[in-house]
């Protein structure tokens, strides 16, 4: 299954944000379900169960100068099985102006037994944006070994590198679940934020020594990243 | 081509930059008890190999490309900026800046007449892999042998930290290096030719613990290795 979904926000002229693109295709759909104040507010609707490997899913946002657009998913997405060989991929791909927020605060992606899966975040942040990025992933699901999933961000503020991260688990990860990469948690996740008017926060281990706070190199932005026994806890280490 | 000396020397652990004083982040994985004996030391190192190895091979690789380029100075500050913003944690940035200083000494001592004046030093020193790149194109090494002398140095220095943290029979450590050497191998040969690519492309593997261990390892006040 192909499906492409584009999502284009721009300020309302009234304080708040109006959502001038709104479209997608099955699995892929995208309702505007409210606001919180000047926050537009979207959901991610899957209209299908996968991704299933052979899938390919992009997503495209727009935010400009003035708006701010908060993006959800309804439920966890499972990469599952699908054609021998092929390869699921689910790219977000956002463009984020001066003076416009995006926050992306997604449901896990859930790497299921035997998947072959890709996730791809590609953002470009204009100096002065705001940014949330949220990426959780489960290895498998109940009691389960995962198959292969790769999770792959990309992040640029003022064209310049911010964020590079491959985390790659499965088969085909050497060590990914052992004391150097992840120490046997099922799941992991990263939060950032970056925020014009705000410096990073020092560095911070939670005493449990499963999450901390990183301060970047590349502008004012920090970087939770965590790993826990189970999908709740990782989300409350990476709560914006 | 026949490997040269000049590949074991700069290999060596008795290199003088400074290496024994760290154990890439396995004393941090030792303290939080995950790292506990051989099996889970082998596997520590083959999760290291397959992420930090990747990823300061081939900017290590892209280095010794560079040094060789027109718009040199232009491309290492580049290949700084990358390799920062795959290097989440500050302590692992400035553990990555204090050991380019080192090797930077060492280089400068050993060959005085290669330039290394156009290394970005902005973040208190040059990356280890950058600095590594261009000594080793200095030292004549191909970018093969700069590649595997990275992801050999990775593993390397972590394994005989296992010997003095746990108390490791070297024996058996070391065959757990010959198990990991095809390993090696397969990652300076995935370093290399990545390094042919643009740096935004270049290896982004993370791993989540490096950098947790890494904070968690800076706040300790008495420890046996500086990282």
């Amino acid at each position: 299954m192909r499906a492409v979904a584009r999502l284009v926000a721009h300020p309302d002229g009234r304080g708040g944000t109006r959502l001038t693109e709104l479209a997608g295709e099955p699995p892929l759909l995208l309702r505007r379900t409210g606001h919180r104040g000047p926050v537009a507010e979207v959901y991610v609707v899957g209209a299908a169960a996968g991704p299933l490997a052979g899938d390919d899913l992009r997503l495209e946002i727009e935010v400009t100068t003035g708006a701010a657009v908060r993006v959800h998913t309804v439920a966890a997405s499972v990469a599952l099985p699908g054609r021998v060989g092929a390869t699921s991929r689910m790219m977000v791909s956002a463009r984020v102006h001066p003076g416009a927020a995006l926050h992306w605060l997604p449901e896990q992606t859930v790497a299921a037994a035997g998947c072959a899966h890709l996730a791809e975040s590609r953002v470009e942040v204009a100096e002065g944006a705001t940014l949330t990025w949220r990426d959780e992933l489960i290895c498998g699901r109940h009691a389960e070994e995962p198959g292969d999933a790769v999770l792959h961000t990309v992040v640029d503020l003022a064209g310049r590198p911010l964020l590079r991260q491959t985390l790659a688990v499965g088969p085909q990860a050497p060590g990914w679940s052992g004391p150097a990469v992840l120490g046997g948690a099922p799941a992991t996740g990263s939060l950032l934020v970056l925020h014009p008017d705000r410096p990073a926060d020092p560095p911070w281990v939670h005493p449990g020594g499963t999450a901390a706070r990183l301060p970047l190199a590349g502008g004012p932005a920090t970087l939770w990243t965590a790993t826990a026994p189970d999908a709740h806890t990782l989300r409350s280490h990476l709560e914006p | 081509m026949t490997p040269s000396t000049l590949l074991l020397l700069l290999a060596d652990g008795r290199f003088p930059a400074g290496a024994h004083a760290h154990s890439g982040g396995l004393e941090a994985a030792v303290g939080a008890g995950r790292v506990t004996d051989l099996a889970t030391l082998a596997a520590f190192l083959r999760g290291r190999l397959a992420t930090a190895g990747l990823v300061g091979a081939a900017f290590a690789a892209a280095a010794h490309r560079a040094a060789g380029q027109p718009d040199r100075a232009g491309l290492l500050a580049l290949l700084d900026a990358e390799l920062d913003a795959r290097t989440a944690a500050e302590a692992l940035r400035r553990v990555s800046r204090r050991q380019g200083r080192a090797l930077l000494r060492a280089g400068k001592a050993v060959w005085p007449t290669a330039g290394f004046a156009d290394l970005p030093t902005a973040g208190g020193g040059p990356h280890q892999p950058l600095v590594l790149g261009l000594l080793s194109a200095a030292a004549g090494l191909t970018r093969p042998e700069t590649a595997l002398t990275a992801a050999y140095q990775t593993v390397t220095g972590a394994a005989s930290a296992g010997v003095r943290l746990l108390g490791l029979d070297p024996y058996r450590v070391q065959a757990l290096l010959v198990d990991l050497a095809a390993a090696c191998d397969r990652t300076a040969a995935e370093a290399d030719r990545a390094a042919g690519e643009p740096p935004w492309r270049l290896p982004a593997a993370a791993a989540p613990l490096a950098d947790i261990h890494a904070e968690v390892h800076a706040t300790w006040e008495v420890r046996l290795f500086a990282s």
